[in-house]
């Protein structure tokens, strides 16, 4: 089947929101190419459990090629109309299915030597949706913040070396009490602007106390669902016929249920957490990897004002199969180990944060926890410089963010 | 692959090219070589065919990509030190090598080892679909199997030694070893104390093909390798990673059978998939280490030293850390430049030392440099001899 060959009824088993949505922008949809449109789908058929940026972006996206003439569609797309696909792709339930079809879309671009021009095509298409993209100020610059090295008691190698030319780095900060102050500054933030889903902590371990004006996730609070996950993964692995590819399309369909998890109602967050943990690798047994991928998906989808991210170590590498099994409630730490993960953390997350509206006005703050280091970026601080000033992790927070 | 994700960025090629001036540029101020244009004359390669005979050629691959910024870049310098100050001076290098085939590491393993972009599922145990160096390289000169052998990472690697094309395929390729299989079936009765050594494939960590082919069982380990079990248990307990176990392979191999194509297959980079940068770092600095072992080694050994080229190459690079729709080293997903843009690094016998070339080469020229190097010829592979190695 084609997308010019879509009807309304196809979409009964979308969502309300979702089917709501691409009735309303069917006709365009009728209009593009089959390397395109079940793309769009994947993200539209998990449109009622998306995030308020996601749909905003969803619906502008809709708009715009909804607004655009069959010859304006038709040169938009060109480049994806040229790909050439297979009858088997066409005769995939794509529909109802997108994400799969968008897996074996992949390998068969791969196959066939035309990831390059889909790639192309892609970037393309991004740049000119951005383009017409209305840009609404954010109430308050974007602030990040990531603290890494919880545990290690001394490292002699330097520190926040991708960061550095960016911003400050401060070599005499008071360490004291400066979780509790950074994350009092946050909840001020949350507290000042409240905004759903605008104001994140993330940690590596088992969260500190905080507001409930924060969305929060932790990977010691999704144990039990990280070991659901994995029993289920030994379960599946166990069938014949199981290989890497099924499994990955079998737990791209895992929900939130399927793991044991209920978080009262609140379905988007309990969906963004299965997804961190069946679509990301590593995630299940690294801390770090968690906390990492965690923000990368934050800044992803949620775009917030505020994310406050702090590592905690990982256990100690061990074989995958071992590790994948679980079952260790007391694993070996590998804290130099988690402090280097988190420190190029540190600098992903400040790379992804640079992607969100307001970036230019943003500000970033990373501390290695207990210690005296911290690095800021923000436009009023230089750049490639150091400061001796001795400032508690409050003071240089209110110093970056204003 | 989100539609939405990716944003502007430089031209393919020039990136690729930027990496490419970026490893000369280092390789020419901290190893002091000297830039390849300018020193092209009569070739190196120029031996008797008497010498060809005795030719030996080994190649080290990396499966798991090691970018730039955590080797070839001024930031990078200190996880190779060994490749930097040992090898690199000695060798004719290559700063822009690109692979534009299927990312994965046992297809582009195979498309190494073919000279064509394969496109078979990376995840399955199955030959590669067209010749293999080492069936050329036999049949051509009509080698006998003692003569090319593989060591190779994990169970998937298996059917890499011969394809089924017909008028090359079984009987005509290389005898491969996968030293964690051998291991793993040394040891079934007490794995506990090996289970360093029994990492897996880091691309699928829940996925291991079933074994089938010519793969070397336990019971030749004593008679070619002169390695009882209890030994080889007793040394696998010194080491502590895959990679370290193939190369003592690879080392016995040398000594035992002195194969005049040897090709291993390096694996320990590939951890970066789980997203522990600090392990990913780890390995790239045991690999360098490896390498130079691997280097002296051949100079130890009297059927080896003075009459044996070595290549070294990654099979592919990984995500840069700027690009949107990938994670940065922990995958090489995106098809990106800097995951598709690699280098090589050839020393030994009849090679320009201290050079560095900076012109686009591709990954499938391998073979065919293989080939004009020992007189074999492969003609179906869809690469092309690199001149500067002729």
């Amino acid at each position: 089947m084609l997308p010019s060959d879509l009807k309304a009824e196809q979409f009964t088993g979308y969502p309300p929101k979702a089917r709501k949505l691409v009735l309303t922008h069917l006709g365009a949809l009728q209009q593009l190419p089959l390397s395109f449109v079940p793309s769009l789908l994947r993200e539209l058929i998990d449109y009622d459990f998306k995030f308020p940026a996601e749909r905003t972006s969803i619906d502008h996206e809709l708009a715009t090629l909804s607004s655009l003439s069959p010859a304006q569609l038709k040169e938009w797309f060109q480049a994806f109309s040229q790909l050439s696909l297979s009858s088997k792709l066409q005769n995939l339930d794509w529909v109802n299915q997108p994400a799969q079809f968008v897996e074996q879309l992949s390998a068969y671009l791969w196959t066939t030597h035309q990831l390059n021009a889909f790639r192309e095509a892609a970037i393309a298409y991004g740049n000119r949706t951005r383009a017409t993209r209305p840009t609404e100020p954010v109430p308050i610059p974007p602030l990040g913040i990531a603290v890494i090295g919880q545990g290690v008691p001394s490292y002699d190698e330097p520190l926040f070396r991708n960061l550095r030319k960016h911003g400050t780095y401060f070599k005499q900060v008071k360490p004291e009490n400066g979780v509790q102050l950074l994350m009092a500054a946050v909840e001020a933030r949350a507290k000042a602007h409240p905004v759903p889903y605008g104001h994140w902590y993330v940690d590596g371990g088992q969260p500190a106390d905080h507001s409930p004006s924060l969305s929060c996730v932790s990977f010691q609070q999704l144990e039990p669902v990280r070991a659901a996950l994995l029993k289920n993964i030994q379960t599946e692995i166990a069938k014949p016929g199981m290989g890497p590819e099924e499994l990955r399309t079998h737990m791209a369909l895992l929900s939130p249920a399927d793991l044991g998890m209920g978080r009262g109602g609140d379905e988007v967050m309990d969906r963004f957490e299965v997804k961190l943990l069946t679509e990301g690798s590593g995630t299940q047994i690294f801390s770090t990897t968690f906390a990492q991928w965690t923000a990368r998906e934050v800044l992803r989808r949620a775009q917030p004002l505020t994310l406050f991210v702090r590592f905690a170590p990982r256990q100690r590498q061990r074989p995958m199969n071992e590790l994948l099994t679980g079952g260790d409630s007391n694993p070996e730490l590998d804290l130099t180990g988690s402090l280097i993960d988190a420190d190029m953390g540190a600098y992903y997350q400040w790379i992804n944060q640079q992607r969100l509206p307001g970036a230019e006005r943003s500000s970033f703050l990373v501390w290695f926890e207990g210690h005296s280091q911290a690095l800021a970026i923000a436009p009023s601080l230089p750049r490639g410089t150091e400061s001796n000033s001795n400032l508690d992790l409050g003071q240089l927070l209110s110093l970056a963010a204003g | 692959m989100t539609v939405s994700s990716f944003k502007t960025i430089p031209a393919p090629h020039e990136i690729a090219r930027h990496l490419a001036v970026s490893r000369r540029d280092f390789l020419r101020s901290t190893a002091g070589l000297a830039l390849g244009t300018a020193l092209m004359g009569g070739s190196p390669f120029v031996h008797g065919e008497a010498a060809s005979k005795k030719r030996k050629v080994i190649v080290i691959t990396f499966g798991g990509g090691a970018r730039d910024q955590e080797t070839f870049a001024p930031e990078g310098q200190e996880n190779i030190p060994y490749m930097l100050h040992e090898l690199a001076p000695q060798s004719s290098f290559f700063t822009q090598v690109m692979n534009q085939g299927i990312l994965g590491h046992y297809v582009a393993t195979a498309s190494l080892a073919t000279g064509v972009y394969e496109t078979l599922n990376n995840f399955s145990a199955v030959p590669p679909e067209h010749p293999t160096v080492f069936e050329y390289f036999r049949k051509d000169l009509n080698r006998p199997s003692s003569s090319a052998w593989v060591v190779a990472p994990s169970n998937g690697f298996n059917r890499i030694g011969e394809s089924e094309y017909r008028s090359y395929g079984p009987g005509l390729g290389a005898k491969v070893i996968l030293p964690k299989h051998l291991l793993s079936a040394a040891t079934s009765k007490a794995p506990a104390d090996y289970n360093h050594l029994l990492r897996d494939n880091y691309e699928t960590p829940l996925y291991t093909p079933q074994i089938g082919g010519g793969e070397f069982e336990l019971q030749q380990m004593e008679s070619i390798l002169k390695l009882s079990v209890d030994d080889f248990k007793t040394h696998a307990r010194t080491v502590s990673s895959p990679d370290e176990l193939s190369v003592y392979i690879a080392k016995r191999l040398m000594k035992q059978e002195s194969p005049n194509l040897l090709w291993i297959t390096m694996h320990d980079i590939d951890i970066a998939h789980s997203g522990a940068y600090s392990l990913y770092i780890d390995a790239i600095r045991r690999t360098d280490r490896l390498c130079a072992e691997l280097w002296k080694a051949v100079q130890a050994e009297p059927e080896y030293a003075g009459n044996t080229t070595m290549f070294i190459l990654p099979d592919f690079g990984r995500d840069a850390d700027e690009d949107a729709g990938g994670n940065g080293f922990q995958h090489h997903r995106t098809g990106d430049p800097a995951s598709r843009t690699t280098w090589m690094m050839a020393l030994g016998t009849g090679v320009r030392q201290g050079t560095v070339y900076d012109r686009p080469v591709q990954s499938i020229d391998l073979v065919p440099t293989l080939g004009a190097i020992m007189g074999f010829s492969p003609k179906l592979s869809q690469g092309k001899p690199i001149h500067e190695l002729l």
